[in-house]
């Protein structure tokens, strides 16, 4: 370990986190790879079309986003099996990375993801990336069609409506599922912190200890 | 006598240095006060820094919602051999011939909270190339791309939760911020833990760089410790005999609460 880090573990005596930084404009030629975006090949019987688009806070759509998925298969099972980066065309790796379109737009291949138990609403992982957002974002898409699962889910229910429905994609008739990001403003995404992740965004004002505050909601908006 | 102004120059309409530096430094001076206040040091960038003026439409203004991860969240996806050839950590093979530029090795341990190596994990890395030049099209600074060298390495974790690539060392660039705006010399990295909520992507920078202090990407880390992290060390138990000096740079990724389990310790042995 370099001294950086053991010098500064934290009161809960957990290593003090690198931090992030924005992928910046130039992560076209690295990070997306061939077939990135098809989880599944496309027109194969068992798969649906995942979109949107990125948008700012003048509603504008972002060229230079990059959007990740992680989820599980339609029966709700967690993939384990490698393979993401060279597509075999037959294993299902549940994750998938593709760069927004020059319209703003990203397209994902895949399954609607099963619950993982029963009676759970089943959601896809999202982590947004972009030139301009200094750290990656977490959120969900959630399946719209089981109600009653949907308003046990422990996210949503601690969410006002308003909220609520930007993590809930919406079918369209062909069966794609949209799922629209939007960074700030109006209808703006919910987007996720976890326990010991460390982030002043997460705090009611710059510099406030995020400690223990999980499930109190947004109250806190800067 | 009547002088008329030169026509002006659209570069320098721009926001200065010294704007900019001022902006920077108010906003640290801030933390402080707020760090002898009592408040916990930061330990993150900011998404909302106006001094990056492309973060002030693109950071949200609500607070980041507190969730407990589920299911899928509290795994990763798996990579391994199939997806990672080992020659992929050399950036300067990729090509019939050597890159121009300061061979060097960057290696290091990427950790969880608790300090467990993070295993069979990926980590990818892009960069400019030794005139600070990408590849990418977008890039139009007027400095050589180098046609043996394209700045993209990936590589699969060790049991230590090591890794190790062999490249040339970037130099700074230009961009558009404000005017006369470089960054400091950096290698973009992106890595996976154990669980997807620990994923990270940021930037490795080198040690005494002197840009450091000018540019609003690094010091959108309020904290000076915190912006340490993210400079490498010069290590010479990496430089090798007449081939290449050696950075070290450990990464530690957040979150990683989840119980270890059994069924961990077996999917170790696959």
């Amino acid at each position: 370990m370099s001294s950086h880090h053991e010098s500064t573990r934290a009161a809960d005596d957990q290593l003090v986190p690198t931090p992030g930084q924005t992928v910046g404009p130039f992560f076209g030629y690295a990070l997306p790879y061939a077939q990135d975006g098809e989880l599944l090949a496309p027109g194969h019987p068992r798969s649906i079309r995942l979109y949107g688009t990125v948008t700012d806070g003048a509603g504008q759509t972002l060229p230079d986003a990059m959007i990740e998925i992680w989820q599980p298969d339609e029966h709700g099972r967690v993939p384990r099996e490698t393979g993401s980066l060279v597509r075999d065309g037959y294993t299902f790796t549940g994750f998938g990375r593709t760069g927004v379109d020059d319209a703003g737009r990203y397209t994902f291949t895949t399954v609607d993801p099963g619950a993982t138990e029963p009676g759970k609403a089943p959601f896809i992982a999202v982590a947004v990336f972009a030139r301009g957002l200094m750290n990656h974002l977490h959120t969900r898409v959630y399946l719209p069609e089981d109600a009653a699962a949907l308003a046990a889910d422990p996210l949503l229910s601690s969410l006002e409506p308003d909220r609520r429905e930007t993590l809930i994609g919406v079918r369209e008739p062909d069966g794609a599922l949209r799922f629209d990001i939007r960074l700030q403003g109006e209808g703006e995404t919910v987007f996720l912190a976890f326990p010991h992740h460390h982030d002043p965004d997460d705090a009611a004002s710059p510099g406030q200890s995020p400690h223990g505050r999980a499930g109190t909601g947004d109250a806190g908006a800067q | 006598m009547d002088v008329q102004p030169p026509p002006l120059d659209p570069a320098a309409t721009m926001e200065s240095q010294q704007t900019l530096s001022a902006e920077i430094a108010a906003i640290h001076q801030q933390h402080r006060d707020a760090v002898a206040a009592g408040e916990t040091p930061e330990t993150q960038p900011r998404r909302n820094f106006p001094p990056y003026r492309s973060s002030l439409l693109r950071h949200p203004t609500k607070s980041l919602h507190h969730a407990d991860p589920e299911t899928i969240e509290l795994v990763s996806p798996a990579f391994g051999e199939r997806d990672v050839h080992p020659l992929e950590a050399d950036l300067t093979i990729q090509h019939d011939g050597e890159p121009i530029g300061e061979r060097i090795v960057v290696a290091g341990r990427v950790l969880d909270g608790d300090g467990r190596p993070v295993r069979n994990q990926l980590v990818e890395v892009w960069q400019a190339n030794a005139a600070g030049r990408y590849v990418h099209k977008r890039d139009q600074h007027p400095a050589p791309i180098d046609p043996n060298f394209t700045g993209v390495g990936r590589v699969i974790t060790g049991d230590d939760g090591e890794y190790r690539f062999t490249t040339i060392k970037p130099a700074p660039y230009p961009w558009k911020n404000h005017h006369n705006a470089w960054r400091p010399a950096h290698i973009h990295f992106s890595l996976f833990g154990t669980e997807f909520t620990q994923r990270i992507v940021t930037q490795m920078y080198f040690p005494g760089d002197p840009l450091f202090d000018l540019d609003p990407i690094y010091q959108s880390i309020t904290d000076q410790r915190a912006r340490d992290r993210l400079v490498a060390v010069y290590d010479h138990s990496l430089t090798s005999h007449e081939w290449a000096t050696g950075y070290r740079w450990d990464i530690v990724l957040t979150g990683g609460d989840r119980t270890w389990t059994e069924d961990d310790a077996e999917a170790e042995e696959h």
